[in-house]
């Protein structure tokens, strides 16, 4: 096993452990206000220190990492999976259908991501639904081309076109011979696009459009943390190190996959 | 033997990996000033890294270990990277294969050109633009000072690779390393890239090493041989003596790959019912989408019969539109006019039943076998998968079938195993496999053999002549190469740009051709000729134009 590797698995372990038990269990209750200890520095007692209102840190963190990697997970499950259908569609079929899908793809890629996730939050409302869909769909146009293009070059190989004098139907080479040669791209682009996601909600949360306070995202809790900076650093360390590591991981483990997926470095 | 000391002298050369694998061992090779010398082998052979060697180009990771490389009486192994790039494009120049990708698609071919001469002379701008001209004009590029500011893509194959060989002998190098110069064209662009080439090499006196896996190649243009297998010299000498006498059974093979082979004997009886009948079939590209202008024809009025157990070979130059034709019997590209019947039955028939019976009755074999196996898919399964559209079959029933196919194109056991980790051979008789798992009545073969080696080519024709007999399918045989067809067709249809310019049986066309174009392509076929071991080519009949 390569060591990019065995890093990004080891930071997922990290991050998603601390997510997992994050769901169950936190050191200290994280929305349990203790005005004596504000912003008191990291300490045996309080390993990551406290926030303005005295919460644990690395309470709030583990509690904002089970709500940041949920909306990742989902969002990318749903951007993909679509856009993986769709994409597949478009280019397996071409003529009007590819058209008509690329037309749209092509006036969603137009805005900005992110513009248009404020967007549609505006109109659906904040909350982690809101983010779900807002940000699945302002990342759907970019896979629905990635998947496309594969399905393009991959159309057009001697394999495809013996599966269909064969006698295969065209849904079947789609599912069975065109797919599953696109699943590298599409693979990378999943877990990358999953590092963006953590980082689009953390932006969202941070303009105050995501999960509301006082429950606790990697997001708000740096944008919270903003008028400390000088004196409490850690308050933006922390979740800041959070967000970079899960991008480095999903990057990381982005570059292992596209490795793996590649049929020429199977092992029989 | 010659006084005069040799231009290249190889001496013991070895040529290891990082890890210590030798790819090539114990290589003794010498070229005389102005002569052509071969080197010989199949793929894996080693004959392109020891090639590349002699300029320095190896891949990362691999070094000439031992030996010496002495060109002029300098050892090019030791020389600094300096040296050697003076000595590159000035002294050593290089063709590659693929002459698609070998020109920078970026770059105008007079700028391409002009790299070298601006690095290497001192000439001035109107001075390399008179050189390039002239070099144009000598390779026979029309219209060369227009040409100079036309980009690689609007050039064809056989073009593209005379503009190489132009840009390359600009500087009238001592050395040109050709490495499968013309594997990637047709038979008629290949006879006129390397008459080109021998042409300039004797006035320039320039020596060439020509890299290729093709005996009647050699036979034609060498001088010399060195024959390689397994990174080994296994047969060195004379071309005429190497062939007339070879000692290795690996030379023996080779040779029988690429002598004329014997005509198919039994003519199919003309009252066998027909397989396949196409009436009139045209087919033409580009009509809708451009609109108002006319299309490119790329079949036009074809009609032909393919009966029981018949082989019908299609031969014709790139773009002849043998491909296409081949298609259209399929019902892979639609038809603009005509009609194809497989066993009376229209296979465009608006009928769905009778359009999927004929679909399913009519097979065909890709030219290219890296691209036309699914690379996730397991050998079994790929041969597999025809059987899903059999009805009423036990899968215990497929499951033999798959192994009795596998038996007979002589790859049991191997049913687990991906395509990557099989070569270029046993993936075309994968193929096949999967072509007749279905025991199919119609097959069109697509230049199966033209992407393997002269002798696995040999083996995978015989394969399919064999397979041919047991089951009987009817077969169009797609190819331009005249040998391949002399083995297994029992008729030759001839086409260019588009039509039927002479069909009959196999020995009369090949034997008597009647159209100058028939001619042409038997002339630039490169075989060895005859049983007496001449190292002529064997030309039965002068163009009549």
């Amino acid at each position: 096993m390569k060591l990019n590797l065995i890093i990004g698995l080891l930071l997922v372990i990290l991050l998603g452990g601390a997510a997992a038990i994050g769901a169950a269990w936190t050191p200290y209750n994280p929305m349990q206000l203790d005005m004596l200890n504000r912003l008191s520095p990291p300490s045996p007692a309080h390993w990551l220190g406290t926030d303005e209102f005295g919460r644990d840190v690395l309470s709030r963190l583990m509690t904002g990492a089970t709500t940041s990697i949920g909306i990742a997970v989902t969002t990318v499950l749903l951007a993909v999976s679509v856009g993986m259908i769709v994409g597949l569609v478009s280019g397996s079929l071409r003529g009007w259908t590819d058209r008509g899908l690329m037309a749209v793809t092509d006036a969603l890629l137009a805005f900005p991501g992110i513009l248009l996730a404020l967007a549609l939050i505006v109109i659906l409302g904040a909350g982690s639904t809101g983010i779900i869909l807002a940000l699945a769909l302002a990342y759907l146009p970019a896979v629905i081309r990635i998947v496309r293009s594969a399905v393009l070059s991959i159309r057009e190989k001697e394999y495809v076109e013996a599966s269909k004098v064969i006698g295969n139907s065209q849904a079947y080479t789609m599912f069975v011979h065109i797919l599953p040669n696109c699943l590298a791209p599409i693979s990378v682009v999943a877990t990358s696009m999953f590092g963006w996601v953590i980082l689009a909600e953390s932006a969202l949360s941070f303009l105050g459009l995501g999960v509301a306070p006082p429950a606790p995202t990697w997001g708000n809790m740096l944008s919270a943390s903003q008028p400390y900076f000088e004196r409490a650093l850690w308050l933006s360390l922390a979740p800041g190190a959070c967000i970079a590591l899960a991008l480095l991981a999903t990057n990381l483990i982005g570059d292992a996959l596209r490795d793996r997926f590649d049929p020429r470095r199977l092992q029989a | 033997m010659t006084l005069q000391m040799p231009l290249l002298e190889v001496r013991n050369l070895e040529i290891r990996a990082a890890k210590g694998m030798p790819i090539v061992e114990g290589i003794n090779l010498s070229l005389a000033r102005g002569t052509m010398g071969a080197l010989v082998g199949e793929s894996g052979s080693g004959k392109t890294m020891a090639s590349r060697s002699m300029l320095r180009l190896l891949p990362p990771g691999l070094s000439v270990t031992k030996g010496e490389i002495l060109l002029d009486g300098e050892d090019l192994s030791k020389a600094s990277e300096k040296r050697m790039r003076q000595l590159r494009g000035q002294s050593l120049g290089m063709i590659f294969q693929e002459p698609m990708v070998s020109l920078n698609p970026a770059m105008s071919v007079g700028a391409q050109m002009a790299e070298a001469l601006r690095l290497h002379t001192s000439l001035s701008r109107q001075e390399i633009r008179q050189l390039c001209v002239e070099m144009l004009e000598r390779v026979r590029i029309s219209n060369a000072a227009a040409s100079l500011s036309a980009f690689p893509h609007e050039f064809s194959g056989g073009m593209r690779q005379r503009i190489m060989i132009a840009s390359v002998m600009l500087l009238r190098p001592k050395l040109l390393v050709a490495d499968e110069p013309t594997t990637a064209l047709d038979t008629l662009a290949q006879r006129e890239v390397l008459d080109l080439l021998t042409e300039l090499a004797r006035d320039f006196n320039t020596a060439v090493l020509l890299i290729t896996h093709n005996l009647g190649l050699v036979a034609r243009y060498a001088e010399t041989v060195t024959v390689l297998r397994k990174g080994r010299v296994v047969e060195a000498g004379k071309t005429a003596s190497v062939i007339a006498h070879p000692y290795q059974t690996y030379t023996q093979n080779l040779i029988a790959a690429a002598q004329v082979g014997e005509g198919k004997a039994d003519i199919v009886p003309p009252d066998t019912p027909a397989v396949l009948r196409a009436v009139d079939v045209s087919v033409t590209y580009g009509e809708r989408t451009h609109g108002r202008g006319a299309g490119v024809a790329a079949v036009s009025g074809v009609s032909l019969d393919i009966r029981k157990g018949e082989t019908v070979a299609v031969v014709g130059g790139s773009g002849s539109g043998k491909t296409t034709l081949g298609r259209a019997l399929l019902g892979l590209v639609p038809l603009s006019s005509g009609q194809v019947a497989f066993k009376g039955m229209d296979i465009a028939a608006s009928n769905g039943t009778i359009r999927r019976e004929a679909r399913l009755g009519c097979q065909m074999v890709f030219q290219d076998p890296y691209s036309s196996l699914d690379p996730r898919q397991r050998i079994g399964s790929i041969v597999h998968e025809p059987l899903r559209h059999v009805p009423d079959m036990a899968p215990a029933d497929k499951e033999r079938r798959v192994r009795e196919i596998l038996a007979e194109v002589g790859l049991s056991g191997l049913d687990q195993r991906l395509p990557h980790e099989l070569s270029g051979g046993q993936r075309q008789r994968v193929a096949i496999a999967r072509a007749l798992a279905r025991r199919p009545p119609f097959v069109v073969a697509d230049e199966p053999v033209s992407a393997l080696d002269m002798t696995i080519q040999a083996q995978v024709l015989e394969l399919f002549r064999e397979l041919q007999e047991s089951y009987g399918f009817a077969c169009l045989f797609i190819s331009h190469d005249l040998a391949a067809v002399r083995r297994v067709a029992q008729r030759v249809i001839v086409m260019k740009a588009g039509r039927i310019v002479e069909q009959g049986a196999t020995e009369d066309i090949l034997g008597a051709p009647q159209h100058p174009y028939t001619a042409r392509l038997i002339e630039a076929a490169p075989t060895i000729g005859g049983t007496d071991g001449f190292p002529l080519v064997e030309v039965r009949a002068k163009a009549s134009s």
